[in-house]
Order: structure tokens, then sequence, then C-alpha cells
């Protein structure tokens, strides 16, 4: 579930509240947006695909919370680190390119 | 309550096609039918290229060339899983349907790789890339999107037939009127928010609204998939466990399990805990599976586990209609339900036609995302244009009740919660679901029968709990239609596991056909559909 959202790096731009599916956010006036629905979070890890400044941290445990730390986050490279794999943001290019489907599939038969 | 505001809409839209859900199915109507010049609403619960079970996953493509031997093996392949109630017309122009829209996906510039021989590999697509640009592509188009907006019920005018729906915008509490001339369906399916990835929007509204219009389902007996995925995780994609080996907690091996015997986890999850290692997987394969599928990896490295190396506990997550086959009736090849006006696509709409009764792990999924929602949006438009002028001068009314409507003066408020646990406690369970009984099955109806008269009989207070309280109602008629249906089958047929008929039966091979809402009804239909309209959408 969506366990961050870190107040130093947001910029306040609402892109979570906005494209989360399942609406965990509220947006605040001049602060960063709140987790105000946690429980509803389906950790699809949507928001931090989507936070331009990797501000958000979800947690892989689905059905319980977890107490995470920042700056423990940033110093394992776990913030920001879906949006890195799949190469979405500033100056990446997505990793779609470098699918590699076709060589797992021909290993099936 | 809705209903009587029917002048209180902060958002009161025209438009000739309304398309209600916006995965790939839906982004794909609303491509076509704005594409072939239809003015175009996509409302969606969530927003639109993050919401649903694609933008999430990714998916695997039924992409075939149209080469006659890969075609033929194509189409070969799932017949006998399915239980021989596909259909190979519908496969042929699924196939093509298919392999037209991926390739225009590479000319809209999505960024397919190349194979070992230098070719361009479609077959494969990363869910937020590809739903990114999807929406892109609608916008262009001309599409209006609404975002943060479900649908709550369906508008028919004085004929019956569908003019719309009406909704709320979930984080300005602002209502919302769409009247359309025509209204495509693709909300996906219901997997009853058990937090597989992706699909906690997916609650079966659309069957719900659909059947408040007077809509029939179809194949609601094939609903009981369940996903893998590590005990702790949302992430169901299960690919990678073709690669593992199932264990008891002591490490011994359990027999027979594997990805494609799921029945056997599910039995020993009954019992004790099931442990995974992706241990098949070749030293050398590592890398190009974290390529593959990025998302698959994200709880293993958050949680320091190293599935290669090291043992992590399993679970079967309900994936429910998501990757079972049943949804709306289609009556014939323009993705028409059955009543005048509404159209389905997608998981919303029955898969059956081109997987009988079991798709399970993918590729046909996407694929009939793909072309469904590719000829509801042709035919949609074409039906709306066929209307002319008409839609102005009718009489709409709301046609949604449980969930909407307060009850007496004297009913009770909704305990929407409870509701909700209430039909996961049926759902759910292996015991329950997955092996199905008929002493079982009848339980688990009467329970849930009990709980649709209970969100009959409530009040819903606010506006704020509308949404949870129709998709609440949504769950509880899925798992109606489900049921009723899987008692019908007596036998074992695709995914539908009957314990007391653990035989196919060459006699039923049929369809079951259900639908009500107070009584719930279920009725065999043979297997071949209503013959063409018109030849709609050849190729893009
Ligand atoms: C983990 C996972 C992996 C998968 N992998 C594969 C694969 O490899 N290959 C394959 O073929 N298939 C796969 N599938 C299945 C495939 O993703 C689906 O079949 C496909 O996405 C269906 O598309 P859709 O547009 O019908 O539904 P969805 O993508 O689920 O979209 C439905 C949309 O409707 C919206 N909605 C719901 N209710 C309302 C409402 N009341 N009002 C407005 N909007 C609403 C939702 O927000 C959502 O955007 C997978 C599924 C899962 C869960
Ligand atoms: S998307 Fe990121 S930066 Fe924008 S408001 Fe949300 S957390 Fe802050
Ligand atoms: S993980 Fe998904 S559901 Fe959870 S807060 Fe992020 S976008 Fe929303």
């Amino acid at each position: 579930m969506i366990e961050l959202v870190s107040e130093s790096r947001c910029i306040k731009c609402n892109i979570c509240v906005n494209i989360c599916p399942t609406n965990v956010f509220d947006r605040v006036a001049d602060a960063p947006p709140t987790i105000a629905r946690q429980s509803d979070c389906q950790t699809c890890y949507m928001c931090e695909l989507y936070c331009p400044v990797d501000a958000l941290y979800v947690a892989p445990e689905s059905d319980v919370t977890a107490s995470v730390n920042e700056a423990e986050l940033v110093e394992v490279g776990l913030l920001g680190s879906y949006r890195e794999n799949i190469g979405w943001g500033h100056k990446r290019t997505s990793t779609a390119k470098a699918d590699q489907t076709f060589q797992i599939l021909k290993q099936m038969k | 309550m809705l209903k009587t505001l029917t002048t209180d809409f902060e958002l009161d839209l025209e438009a000739d096609v309304l398309v209600i859900g916006g995965g790939p199915a839906g982004t794909w109507a609303a491509w076509s039918a704005a594409s072939s010049g239809a003015r175009v609403v996509l409302v969606d619960k969530g927003y639109c290229g993050t919401t649903g079970c694609a933008a999430a996953s990714g998916n695997g493509v039924w992409y075939v060339p149209p080469d006659p031997e890969a075609r033929e093996t194509a189409k070969a392949s799932r017949e006998s899983l399915g239980g021989f109630l596909s259909d190979r017309s519908w496969m042929d122009r699924v196939l093509d349907q298919t392999y037209a829209n991926v390739n225009q996906l590479a000319e809209w510039g999505y960024p397919f790789p190349t194979d070992d021989e230098g070719k361009p590999y479609r077959r494969s697509l990363q869910g937020p890339e590809y739903m990114r640009l999807m929406r892109r592509q609608i916008q262009r188009a001309g599409v209006k999107i609404l975002d943060n907006s479900p649908a709550l019920e369906l508008l028919v005018d004085n004929d019956g037939a569908v003019a719309g729906a009406t909704g709320v915008n979930r984080q300005t509490g602002e209502k919302w009127i769409v009247r359309s001339q025509s209204t495509i369906i693709a909300t996906g399916g219901c997997a009853f928010l058990s937090k597989a990835l992706g699909c906690n929007v997916l609650t079966g509204d659309g069957y719900l609204m659909a059947a408040e219009a007077g809509a029939e389902m179809s194949g609601m007996e094939f609903s009981n998939a369940y996903g893998i995925s590590p005990a702790f995780s949302s992430v169901t994609k299960t690919l990678f466990y073709n690669w593992a080996t199932f264990t008891y907690e002591d490490g011994t091996v359990i027999p027979g399990a594997s990805s494609h015997r799921r029945s056997i986890i599910a039995e020993t999850l009954l019992q004790q805990p099931v442990y995974a290692i992706i241990d098949k997987a070749a030293e050398s394969m590592r890398p190009s599976m974290r390529l593959a599928q990025p998302n698959f990896f994200l709880p293993f490295d958050r949680a320091g586990i190293d599935p290669f190396t090291q043992r992590f506990p399993v679970t079967l997550r309900l994936e429910g209609t998501v990757r079972g086959t049943g949804g709306i009736r289609i009556v014939d090849e323009s993705c028409a339900s059955s009543v005048r006006g509404l159209y389905a696509a997608g998981d919303a709409a029955t898969r059956e036609l081109i997987c009988g009764g079991f798709t399970g792990g993918g590729s046909h999924n996407a694929a009939w995302a793909i072309s469904s929602g590719y000829w509801s949006g042709k035919s949609a438009a074409e039906y709306s244009r066929s209307l002319g002028e008409y839609k102005t001068q009718r009489l709409v009314l709301g046609v949604g009740e449980v969930g909407l409507q307060s009850g007496s003066d004297r009913s009770q408020p909704l305990a929407t919660d409870e509701v909700i646990q209430a039909v996961q406690a049926e759902v759910f369970p292996y015991e329950k679901n997955y092996f199905r009984t008929e002493q079982g099955l009848t339980e688990s109806l009467g329970k849930l029968n009990h709980l649709w008269q209970e969100l009959r009989s409530s009040q819903v207070t606010s506006d704020k709990e509308l949404i949870r309280a129709r998709e609440a109602a949504a769950m509880v008629a899925t798992a109606r239609w489900m049921y009723s249906s899987a008692i019908e089958r007596k036998e074992t047929r695709g995914m539908h596991k009957h314990q007391d008929y653990p035989e196919l039966d060459a006699n039923q091979q049929h369809h079951l056909i259900s639908g009500g809402l107070d009584q719930v009804w279920v009725k065999s239909q043979p297997l071949s559909i209503e013959k063409p309209l018109s030849k709609i959408g050849a190729a893009v």
C-alpha cells in the first residue's frame, strides 16, 4: 500500500490525486496531498510512475500497512525505482523497447 | 435518489456515443467511434490511462500474422481447454482485427522491441506505456474524457432503448448526465475487490447497469479465475511461475503443483501455506525476465527477496471474470447486447466466443478487448447515425434501483462494508468457488439472495456512499449470476470445476444465458449465435 508522500520532494502538482485509480489521495491547498483512504489502495504502483519527482513510495504489502523511512529508501535506491526500471521520467527512454518477452516464450515449449 | 434529481446535474452533455470505461476496450471503442465521425464522451471511474487491469499489469497479446498455419495452431490451441464452446469464425475475426490494430499501435509510436532476427516483436504490451498512448490517441481523435467519474445508472427511453447514463465525479461530488444515441459498456470484469493487480476498480458495475436495462449475461459460470501472487503482494502475474517449484513449508515439493495445475495449489492452501521459488529459470534467462515484466519483480525487490534463489509464500487471488470469460451476452458481430442502443466490449462482454470456458493466462483477453472495443465503437457510431435527430426529442429515465433509491421510510441505512465482506466470504474461498459443489453453491446462493434483499430494502444516506453502494450491489448481482449458472452446469468444463460432476458431459455443450435482478434466471442456448447484421470493421 501507499506509505509515503515525501514532504521535501513533493512539488504539489496533484498529479497523483488525479491519476490514482482508486482515489486514495486528497488534495490540500498549498501542501502535499494526503493519503486519505489508504485502505482503498490497490498496490498498483501507478502513482509512483506518474509522480514527476519520485516523492511517493508504495510498499509491496497489499493487505497490511508497513512503516517506511524515507532516508533508508533513498539509500537503498527504492524511491523511484519502478520509474527507473521502466524508463519513465525526464531524459529516460521507455524500456518497452527492450521488452524480452520473445526470449522468454522461446523457452516455454 | 439520483432519479428524483434529474434536473440537478452540474454537467449535462450530449453525445452520439457514450463509452463507459477507459481501459483497452473502452479506448479502442472511443477511438473507432470518433474516427467514424461520432461525437464521443468517455467516462471512467478512475483516470483513463492508469486505471483498469491492463494499465497496471501489461498484456501478452494474441497477435498472430495472417499465415494459415500459424492461425490454425492459434485457433486449435485453446479449444479443448475452453471446453469446445468457442467459435472459429469469431476467432478469425478477432485474429484479423487484433493484427491490424496492434500494427496501428506501432504506427502511433508504441515502442515495440525487435527480436533476435531484428524483426518487430508485437506480442507484448507494457501496461502503463500502452494505456498512456491510448489516452493520447483518443484525445487526438476528439473524444471528451471525464476522469474520476463513475457511471451509476443507464438512461432508457420510452421504447426501452438505452440513451446514455448518469454518474458522479468522485472528487468534486458533481453529478453528470450524458444523453447519447448509443452506449458502450467497457467497464471490465469483476474481481470483487480482491486487490489483484489493478483490479479494484472492477466491481461488475457494467453488468449491473446493463442488466437493469434488460441485458443478458452469458457464461457467468466461467468466472472463477485465480491468479498466483506472493502471499503479501497484489502482483498476480503468472507467466514466470512456469519456471517455479512449489513446496510445503518444510521445502518438500508439492506433487503435481504447477502454474497450470493451480487446483493442487488451491487444495494445499486450504490446509497449509504454499511456497514458490522461480528456480527453473536458467541464470541466462533472468535478465530477460526482468526486462519483460519489470513489475513482476517490484514486490520482491522491495521485500528484499530474490525469487530465483529464495522461497516465498504464495497465494491465489480471485480475478473473477477479469480472467474468467463470462459477461454481457453479445448477440451479433456488431458487439450489440440484447438491448437496443447498448453495446459491450472487453471483459464486460462474454469472451466465450473466442475462449469458450477458459482463459486464465494471457493474450486472448487483450485481443478481445482490442477487437470487441473496435467493433462496438464502429457499430455504435453507425447505429447513432441511423437514429438521426431522434435523440433530442426523447424522454429518458434512469433505470438503476438497488443502492441508488431509498426503500421505504422505514428502511435501514445500508451497511455497505458489511455487504462487501459478506459477498467476498462467498466468492473468495477456494472450497466454494474453485471447487464447486451443489450443496456449497446452494448455500452461497441463499446468502447472496438474502444480501440482495438487504440491499433492496436499505437506504443510502449520503451521496458519498453512492459509489460504494452501487459497487456492492454490482458484486452481489454478479455473484448471483455466477452461482446460479454454476448450479445449472452439472458437469466440469473449462474453468468450472464441479466436484459432484467431475466429467465433461457432451450433452451440455451449450452456453448458459442468465439475467434478472430480484429473480435471477438461467437458460441454455445452443452454440451458434445469430448471423451478422452487416459486415463491420474488416480492418483498420
Ligand atoms: C495481473 C493481470 C495480468 C494480465 N495479463 C494479461 C495478459 O498477459 N494477456 C491478456 O490477454 N490479458 C491479460 N490480463 C487481462 C487483460 O488485462 C484484460 O482482459 C483487459 O485489460 C480487459 O480490458 P477492458 O478494457 O475490458 O477492462 P479494464 O482494462 O479492466 O478497464 C475497465 C475500465 O472500466 C472502468 N470502470 C469500471 N467501472 C466503471 C464505472 N462504473 N464507470 C466508469 N468506469 C468504470 C475502470 O476504471 C477501467 O478503466 C491480465 C489481467 C490481470 C489482472
Ligand atoms: S505527484 Fe508527486 S509531486 Fe505531484 S503532488 Fe503527488 S506526490 Fe507531490
Ligand atoms: S498504488 Fe495505485 S491505488 Fe495505491 S495510491 Fe498509488 S495509484 Fe493509488
